[in-house]
């Protein structure tokens, strides 16, 4: 592998060596955050308050082939009310060097509380999903994927 | 301005929650990847999108580059009257790429 290195891949070499290949030399290995880190990616966003598993639906796949575009969805039961309704939703990552994945604001004229979007996760993982209500109370779910080729590489076929 | 795709329904009922999908072409660079001399490619991302409706937020995201390229968001709103959904994304240079459709409520 280290035999095409001394001049740069062309892509289509890229593609032949696959995942994993010569570029991944050059790369400064990125660092998977610690749990504390993860905490405190929380607690910026949310505060130290309590946070209560439940209310939160979760849905990501149990094993993604590589982690570049790995399909979720986060949802919260909710009349969505002015009185009552979920004002916002984040997830956040246990593992990728940068915890805090998206953070996405709702209110009453958005009539659900659902967000469906594509993240890149490192390696496999947990996920996490966390949700304030219009009263402040925040809620959590936590999903487990397994991930084969995580998204910290160069991607097999870029651009 | 960049490339972009959204879908909205083109009519509901009065009340009716639809959704709506957004999504615009960016390579949402995590600054751990290399070009082809090996440099490394500095962050480069949508920072924010946002959904208005009838004059009212009814989606607005932090994106992180935790998220893949070509981000993708899908959501709701509750229908209210005929006016146009807009759309705006904000890149984190500032750069704005803006899209609308008209929603008509029966």
């Amino acid at each position: 592998m280290k035999g095409a290195a001394a001049r740069p891949p062309n892509r289509r070499q890229v593609i032949a060596l696959g995942v994993g290949g010569v570029m991944l030399s050059a790369l400064p290995e990125p660092v998977g955050a610690t749990q504390d880190e993860v905490s405190a990616a929380i607690a910026k966003l949310f505060g130290s308050g309590a946070i209560i598993d439940g209310r939160v639906m979760l849905e990501i796949p149990k094993l993604a082939e590589t982690g570049f575009s790995v399909p979720v969805s986060v949802s919260v039961e909710s009349p969505m009310t002015e009185a009552d309704h979920v004002s916002r939703i984040a997830i956040f990552s246990e593992q990728n060097p940068r915890p805090r994945i998206v953070e996405a604001f709702f209110s009453p004229a958005s009539g659900a509380a659902s967000l469906e979007t594509r993240i890149r996760l490192s390696g496999s993982q947990g996920v996490v999903a966390i949700a304030q209500m219009s009263d402040g109370s925040l809620w959590r779910a936590r999903q487990e994927i397994e991930v084969i080729v995580g998204a910290c590489k160069p991607p097999p076929a870029r651009r | 301005m960049r490339e972009n795709r959204i879908r909205v329904p083109k009519e509901a009922a009065a009340g009716e929650i639809v959704e709506v999908r957004a999504m615009i072409m960016h390579p949402m660079e995590t600054g751990f990847n290399v070009d082809d001399q090996g440099a490394v490619i500095p962050v480069n991302i949508v920072a924010e999108f946002k959904c208005v409706y009838d004059g009212r937020e009814v989606f607005r995201a932090r994106l992180e580059p935790g998220l893949s390229a070509n981000p993708l968001f899908i959501f709701h709103l509750r229908a209210t009257r005929t006016a146009p959904v807009e759309f705006l994304w904000r890149d984190q240079d500032g750069d704005l790429t803006t899209a609308s459709a008209t929603l008509t409520v029966r």
